[in-house]
């Protein structure tokens, strides 16, 4: 867990805060980023009470509560195409189609290193 | 108490139903009326200003499905005139949480995002419960994405309020479905539970509210937010009614693969079996807790609220005096962490299943110019996300960032993992305890007023510091009234069990009920009811 000796400083300073919203694809109002900036570092405050675990590596993962065996487990379905009854709802709901495909601006390139 | 038919139990109002004392149509229409004369002005994602008027009201409804659900009545009334038999729920009203796909209705999850959205299909619980004659009445308001405590957090404003005193909250996310249940508007809700979601808010509006065991109740059509803790589940003003339900919810289901295929019992014929020699535990960890200092914000050790602790004493008295025997002093020392870990797990799963709003299969899109589909994201994102989700989507990202995730979400992990041992050392057959179950207090507090949290995410996340430890578990528990604290509101207790043994929970529950028929609190009629009655 990231220690930070002083308590009382943010954890998630500015530019840890843009690098995260860039990630998240957030357009953000400067109000926005303050409130948000400030209830992120108090939740770490909260979450810091884990420190106090004494939790080693013999502690397995839980990925989820209940465990599942093969007998509670649901059987895998056969992987089969089937045509979708409702295909023409699904694009209903799309904000713009052309010709059953779903139309969307310019995306950006870049070169990666 | 109130003797209007909206008010009666759900299985009271079936018998009318059954016997043709009512019609469905009766039933519904009684309710509409309910509805017309408690929601106040319908909550829209317009810009919102407080009215001291809002805190007279419910607000419980984002839609009101009132077309639909007089065919689904008429439907019921023919089946019944023709002798057939339309099934166990032949009539009952419905509020469904608005974070249920219903076919052609909107299913916003209380998001601005989803506010167009209008589902090409309908969730299992919904479907299965209008397959056997529920009629759904309308989807009810909620956090966004079931992102808060208190339901406040909805892009649908004003927010709901809870009927017992409109002033406070109805408690969240399931806010508008228990406020809907206690104010007559339905005899029966769907909601779900991440963290306590069914659970806190039954306790702060009076009402029964189940978190089943995972896997118990199918996830298809759920709008998701944490996917390993999301649980649907049930509110009614009864025990029977929601072991009624969960009878037809429950089971496999092959559109969601963690839908375990575990026998469903007959929940309704072992309802009023005796508790005698049941064992049942309280544990010191859930009477004191780390939770904030309101004052302050630190996070200190504090003991629950007097009263709700007094209500959790007085039903151990009562299920002692049934024939339980009360275990005491059971160690349950992971509790604390179950909140700290809720914040890395939920987040994480949270920020993976909200990655897929962008703005161009579905939902919300802005409107401008953008110069790329990255703009596109960031503009049509950053609109239609309140602050709730975007924090969630932030924090979800930074703790399984790949420097931090070891430190962070794998801990989670492993706290849970202490958590769910407890229960199993509490449970274990042949352990120190052997116990049936646990009973708790459901919550730290009593509701709280309408805005006096909202908007610091710590505090209203620790009023879910009793209820989450069962969803990181994946145990099933209940909640049920226990009275009222010094300024008339609903006090919960919960009843937690091993898994896959919902039918103990509503034994116990059903036993506390009858025990406690007569006393004068079960005579208490919410406050938005009893205008109605004066008026």
């Amino acid at each position: 867990m990231p220690q930070n000796a002083d308590q009382s400083q943010p954890v998630i300073d500015e530019a840890i805060f843009e690098h995260l919203v860039g990630l998240a694809a957030f357009h953000l109002s400067e109000q926005e980023k303050a409130y948000l900036r400030r209830e992120l570092n108090q939740q770490l405050r909260s979450i810091r009470e884990l420190e106090a675990l004494d939790i080693g590596e013999d502690v397995p993962i839980t990925s989820h509560g209940v465990p599942y065996s093969g007998a509670t487990a649901a059987p895998l379905r056969e992987d089969e195409a089937e045509v979708c009854p409702i295909a023409d709802d699904i694009l209903e709901q799309a904000p713009e189609v052309d010709l059953r495909y779903l139309v969307v601006p310019d995306i950006p390139h870049e070169e990666l290193e | 108490m109130s003797t209007s038919l909206c008010d009666l139990p759900a299985l009271e109002q079936l018998r009318l139903i059954k016997s043709r004392e009512i019609s469905a149509t009766e039933l519904l229409e009684a309710h509409l009326a309910r509805i017309d004369a408690v929601e106040g002005r319908r909550p829209s994602t317009d810009a919102y200003t407080p009215d001291p008027e809002d805190l007279k009201y419910v607000h419980a409804f984002i839609t009101v499905t009132r077309e639909r659900a007089q065919a689904q009545a008429r439907a019921v009334d023919e089946a019944l005139a023709n002798g057939q038999d339309p099934g166990p729920l032949a009539g009952l009203p419905l509020a469904v949480k608005d974070i249920f796909c219903v076919r052609g209705t909107p299913s916003t999850a209380g998001s601005r995002i989803l506010e167009r959205f209008v589902s090409p299909y309908t969730a299992t619980p919904v479907a299965r419960m209008e397959a056997v004659g529920a009629v759904m009445i309308g989807k009810v308001n909620m956090d966004e994405f079931a992102f808060g405590s208190s339901s406040e957090s909805s892009a649908f404003l004003p927010p709901p309020g809870n009927p017992w005193n409109p002033a406070y909250v109805p408690g969240g996310s399931s806010g508008g479905s228990t406020a809907a249940v206690a104010a007559g508007e339905a005899a029966l809700s769907l909601g779900t539970d991440t963290a306590g979601s069914i659970r806190q808010p039954a306790a702060f509006c009076g009402v029964v509210g189940l978190k089943p065991t995972y896997g118990r109740v199918s996830r298809y059509g759920l709008i998701a937010f944490a996917s390993s803790l999301d649980c649907p589940g049930l509110m009614g003003r009864e025990v029977r009614d929601v072991a009624l339900a969960l009878q037809v919810i429950a089971g496999p289901d092959p559109y969601d693969a963690t839908a375990a295929q575990v026998p469903v019992p007959d929940y309704l014929t072992s309802l009023e079996q005796p508790i005698e020699g049941m064992r049942i535990g309280l544990s010191p960890d859930y009477f004191k807790l780390k939770y904030p200092d309101p004052e302050t914000g630190e996070i200190r050790e504090r003991g629950i609220a007097p009263e709700i602790e007094a209500a959790v004493w007085r039903a151990a008295e009562v299920l002692a005096g049934m024939g339980a025997e009360i275990v005491e002093d059971v160690p349950m020392p992971h509790t604390r962490y179950g909140i700290p870990a809720y914040f890395v797990v939920s987040r994480v799963e949270a920020a993976s299943n909200l990655h897929r709003y962008d703005g161009v299969k579905y939902g919300h899109r802005f409107e401008g110019p953008v110069a790329d589909l990255g703009e596109l994201y960031r503009r049509s994102r950053g609109e239609g996300f309140g602050p709730q989700p975007k924090l969630r989507i932030l924090m979800g990202m930074y703790v399984s960032a790949e420097q931090y995730e070891k430190g962070y979400y794998e801990t989670a992990l492993r706290a849970r993992t202490l958590i769910r041992r407890d229960f199993d050392q509490a449970f274990d057959p042949q352990g120190d305890y052997r116990l049936d179950c646990l009973l708790t207090a459901t919550t730290p507090t009593t509701a709280f007023k309408i805005g006096d949290v909202y908007g610091d995410t710590v505090m209203m996340q620790y009023a879910d510091s009793l209820t989450v430890s069962a969803n990181h578990a994946g145990i099933p528990a209940l909640s049920i009234p226990a009275g009222f604290d010094s300024s008339g509101l609903p006090i919960g207790i919960q009843i937690l069990s091993p898994d896959f043994t919902e039918g103990r929970l509503f034994q116990v529950g059903r036993a506390y009920e009858i025990a406690t028929q007569d006393d004068p609190w079960r005579q208490e009629t919410p406050m938005v009811v009893k205008s109605l009655e004066g008026g």
